[in-house]
């Protein structure tokens, strides 16, 4: 599943940032989201890849199971994707207000700031 | 000592305050400071005794870097010492009557007593670190002075113009500090004055030579580097006096003298210092006897005697470095006495140019006098001190390295000449002969004005007439402390008829003729000096300044030119070319770990597995291809479930289930947005659209390739065990992932929800608060 | 946006969102869940509320203002680590209390679960200040 998985974020990180290079805003921001979602399974991948053990300790035991998924990278990942959100949503209204003002999404015409 | 240095910058923190509590008295007041440290150094002084070791005290500030705060109290620090605290003291009461009015007074007292206690920093420091740590605090501070006047354009070039050429000096200077610390094994100077002999026979000694010579010449102005030195008398005037005749400039005398015993004496030494100061010395009396204005002429004769000291120091020998000490101290009671005069015909007659000024004696008598006394010392006549130095200056020439002795003797007889000139320029001209209409009547300046000249002219004339005085005990010393051995010096009036003495007379009657046909003589080679000018060194330094500002403009251009495309290039370039080149360089082995990998997937992985990879594939093409935006969200949302999946699928059901969510709020977010834009235009042609295309698969391919690299290589133990092992009977939770957040790692998720409410905050202020419109709304009503 | 079906589904589904919003919290420390995903659903709800009935609706029923939200939960977050500091530990050092509560066994509370609290309440506070500020841009 490794080599599947690095398909994958190569595909992810590919698409990001052709759609981060393009001059519409939009596209833009979708390329961004694609690009969170490459960096959060390659840090998911790299900490090792196990089938369905996740890092919950049993019942009846003191201490977690050998076997089970790597907790930490689920950690940095779990803040990564809500602050990614954050980011998101903070620059979709950033996005809006942009085309409130000044009527484009074209990235070319929003290179000053004078109007 | 430590008390000494410091009381400096304490004082230097109140003074504003102080000044707006005492008003004029505020120069006397600070002065006290200064007189106090006077005589403290006096006092050290004379307790010196060439038998007994120098009184040294040592703080350690970082050990680890070998930076400590020791002080040597030894011949040469005290001489400077008691120099630039006792003209201190005379320029502190001075500016009070000098800058009688300005609002920012107090102010100026702080910069005075910073510079003054950074200056006490230099020359008390025996350590190398701590006494580049002062010397550049001497820029700073001077940077301050120099440009006090910070309205005119001319203050803040040339205050610029200091700062940036002594600081790069000083720069340089710090890395000959360090190889001559890694060489030496310390970086206290006695320390390394016991191991000079192994200093000079390394490879390295060339190096760091240069390096620190660059620093001391850039200090002390000589050439090419003087070019700041005219150009900070911009400054006002007390800062000049104190500047350019015993503080800022002698700092680079001083740290040549202090370094001697370590790196001086060797023919490479001399081959540098000599000549750079012989040249300086005769190229500054030239040009200081063409100057009209009163101030220039003496920067330029400061420059010139600069030059004298380098020379000397240069050379070498036991007569030379005793005559650089007699003609330092020589020059710090003229030039500071001649400075100081100078500001107050300035201040009383509103006027510069020496053409214009005469027989000012009548009005200004004090001033006169002391200025008389100071001017005659700088030309060296009998019995004032000057006389004295510049006897054993020519003996020292005269008995200079072989070969040399004969163009060393004619450099300073010349440039003797040329002072004895610019002394009558000085301090005759101004004030006997005839009187001239100037833009102020002027009368007597107040006493806190020319109680500097008066002293320091008394001085001059005191120590010339009783040079034993000083020349048997701390010029001794001083002269011992920068040779690294105990000598002995004497000063005397009156040799007897000897070559010196008839060299004297020439210097006189040459400055004398000098004198009369200067005005003839600059009219005649006006064109040669503007064509000098056009050519000369000032030029060089704004051509650097220029080019760095068109470098800067160009670099600007290509690197920072507004497009974020370009930025993330250039970024993407840098990691495809480092990470690719290592991943190359490794190619066999990735490349059969790719076909390993290869075959474990084709045995191992289950079908649904396979099944989501070629959904989220899809799903992302669909996203970068899509035409509308409604599917473009559409496209993103399969995306973000997609690896929601796979979160379910590896262990992992707290990101699965946040993944999730987000995922909902997300598309909800784009779908309230998007409903307001308008639909996908492409702005972009084929070409740029191929070559972003080629680029993206390029990080693609890298990010992948490390990825597959990445779950196979472990650089370093895991630290996740720990988090396995002590959640439960630690923080009382079963589920890692959340003790982690909420316990093992809950400053960071503090950090990473501050992150989050700035980002909610920000969103909300740019909804909310409409300024643009609110302003534009303003001008529409008011239009 | 205003369908019937959709209104009427959603005055059954939002109150069992927000209480299962609630148990994701609290179930966070041993079972999956936590803060970061409880925050998230309970934001989702009034979300689907806001859609449901509109944005006065949903910040009615949400009573307080969801900036006040975001910074109460900052607040919680950060004061969940004061305690420790008067314990003479370092700055937001766990710290527990066991104890039997009759009728549910042994259960342990320390600041950990407030500062997961504030995560929640920080969580719901900033996106609901987006998506509610957002909707209401027409």
């Amino acid at each position: 599943m490794e080599l599947v998985l690095a398909v994958i974020v190569g595909g992810l990180y590919a698409a990001g940032i052709y759609l981060m290079m393009r001059r519409n805003i939009v596209k833009l921001i979708i390329g961004l989201v694609l690009l969170s979602h490459g960096a959060n399974l390659l840090i998911f991948a790299s900490g090792g890849l196990t089938r369905a053990q996740s890092p919950l300790i049993a019942k009846d035991g003191h201490v977690l199971a050998p076997g089970s998924a790597d907790p930490l990278p689920q950690a940095l990942i779990l803040t990564a994707i809500v602050i990614s959100f954050a980011v998101t949503a903070f620059m979709l209204v950033l996005v809006h207000r942009t085309h409130q003002e000044a009527a484009t999404d074209d990235l070319d015409a929003l290179t000053t700031t004078d109007r | 000592m430590l008390i000494a240095v410091l009381s400096g910058f304490a004082l230097a923190l109140i003074a504003p305050s102080l000044h707006r509590l005492t008003h004029k008295r505020t120069g006397f007041l600070v002065g006290l400071l200064p007189l106090g440290l006077c005589v403290y150094f006096v006092r050290l002084a004379s307790g010196l005794d060439a038998d007994v070791a120098p009184v040294r005290e040592t703080l350690a500030w970082v050990p680890s870097l070998g930076l400590s705060l020791s002080f040597t109290a030894d011949g040469l620090s005290l001489l400077f010492a008691a120099l630039i605290s006792g003209i201190g003291f005379l320029v502190a009461i001075y500016s009070g009557g000098y800058l009688d009015n300005h609002p920012q007074l107090g102010r100026w007292y702080a910069y005075l007593l910073m510079f003054m206690a950074s200056m006490l920093g230099v020359v008390l420091s025996s350590n190398l670190l701590a006494i580049f740590v002062f010397w550049e605090l001497t820029s700073i501070s001077s940077y301050l002075l120099i440009g006090f006047f910070h309205e005119e354009e001319d203050s803040r070039k040339a205050a610029l113009q200091a700062l940036l050429v002594t600081g790069l000096g000083g720069v340089a200077m710090l890395a000959g500090f360090v190889l001559l610390g890694r060489v030496g094994g310390s970086f206290e100077v006695h320390e390394l004055a016991a191991g000079a002999g192994l200093i000079r026979g390394d490879p390295l000694y060339l190096p760091m030579l240069l390096l620190i010579l660059a620093g001391a010449f850039t200090k002390s102005a000589q050439f090419p580097f003087h070019v700041w030195l005219p150009s900070a008398m911009a400054a006002p005037t007390p800062a000049s006096a104190y500047l350019h005749s015993s503080t800022m400039v002698k700092a680079g005398i001083f740290l040549l003298a202090r370094l001697f015993p370590v790196l001086g004496g060797t023919p490479a030494w001399t081959a540098v210092v000599m000549p750079v100061g012989a040249i300086t010395m005769v190229f500054g009396a030239y040009v200081a006897m063409r100057q009209n204005i009163l101030k220039k002429l003496l920067a330029y004769s400061t420059v010139s005697a600069l030059g004298a000291m380098t020379m000397l120091l240069g050379m070498g020998t036991d007569g030379a470095v005793k005559a650089a000490v007699a003609f330092l101290f020589a020059h710090a009671l003229y030039k500071a006495a001649l400075f100081l005069a100078a500001g107050i015909i300035d201040h009383e007659t509103g006027e510069r140019d020496v053409r214009r000024l005469g027989g000012l004696a009548r009005a200004l008598p004090i001033t006169a006098a002391g200025a008389a006394a100071a001017g005659l010392s700088m030309a060296g006549i009998p019995l004032l001190f000057g006389f004295v130095a510049k006897e054993i200056f020519y003996e020292a020439a005269l008995h200079g390295p072989d070969g040399w002795a004969a163009a060393l003797t004619t450099a300073a007889v010349v440039s003797s000449m040329f002072f004895v000139a610019a002394a009558a320029c000085v301090a005759y001209r101004p004030f006997f002969g005839a009187a001239t209409e100037t833009p102020k009547r002027p009368h007597e300046a107040p006493a806190s004005m020319w109680l500097g000249p008066a002293l320091l002219g008394a001085g001059s004339l005191a120590f010339g007439v009783f040079p034993g005085w000083i020349g048997e005990g701390l010029l001794n010393h001083s002269a011992s402390a920068a040779l690294g051995k105990s000598v002995d010096l004497h000063l005397r009036l009156w040799h007897g008829f000897t070559p010196v003495l008839g060299l004297s007379a020439v210097t006189l009657l040459g400055g004398v003729a000098a004198y009369a046909v200067r005005p003839r003589f600059t009219a005649a080679l006006a064109t040669v000096h503007r064509g000098c000018d056009a050519i000369g060194p000032q030029r060089w330094y704004d051509g650097a300044l220029n080019g760095m500002l068109v470098v800067a403009k160009l670099q600007t251009k290509v690197l920072q030119n507004g497009y974020l495309r370009h930025y993330l290039a250039v970024i993407l370039i840098t990691l495809v070319g480092l990470s690719g080149s290592v991943l190359l360089t490794h190619v066999k082995e990735i490349r059969k770990h790719v076909i390993d990998s290869l075959v474990i997937a084709w045995e191992t992985v289950e079908f649904y597995e396979l099944g989501l990879a070629v959904i989220l594939i899809i799903a992302i093409a669909a996203a970068v291809h899509s035409r509308t935006r409604l599917a473009a969200i559409a496209a993103l949302g399969v995306v973000g479930y997609g690896v929601a999946l796979v979160f379910v699928l590896f262990g992992a059901p707290d990101l699965a289930m946040t993944q999730i969510v987000i995922e909902t709020l997300t598309v909800i977010l784009f779908v309230l947005v998007f409903y307001h834009l308008p639909p996908f235009a492409i702005y972009a042609n084929r070409i740029s659209r191929a070559r972003d295309l080629l680029l993206a698969t390029s990080v693609g391919v890298v990010m992948g390739v490390l990825t597959l690299v990445a779950t196979a290589t472990q650089a370093y133990p895991t630290i996740s065990s720990y988090y396995g092992e002590m959640s439960y009977d630690l923080a009382h939770g079963r589920n890692v992932v959340n003790v982690i957040l909420v316990d093992f790692r809950a400053l960071d998720t503090m950090g990473e929800i501050t992150v989050l409410t700035v980002a909610g905050v920000g969103a909300f202020a740019l909804l909310k608060l409409r300024l643009g419109a609110r302003s534009r709304g303003d001008e529409e009503g008011s239009s | 946006m205003s369908s019937l079906i959709l209104r009427t589904a959603t005055r059954y589904i939002q109150p069992i969102l927000v209480l299962f919003s609630v148990f994701l919290l609290l179930a966070g420390h041993n079972e999956p869940g936590g803060g970061f995903a409880g925050g998230l659903v309970a934001a989702a709800a009034y979300t689907l509320y806001a859609i449901a009935y509109g944005v006065e609706e949903a910040r009615r029923l949400l009573y307080v203002s969801p900036q006040g939200l975001a910074g109460a939960g900052l607040l919680a977050a950060a004061g969940s680590g004061i305690p420790s500091l008067l314990y003479g530990k370092p700055f937001m050092t766990g710290l527990w209390h066991e104890g039997d509560v009759p009728g549910f066994g042994e259960i342990a509370v320390g600041t950990p679960l407030l500062f997961d609290v504030g995560v929640y309440l920080a969580v719901i506070g900033v996106t609901l200040s987006i998506v509610l500020n957002l909707a209401e841009e027409e």
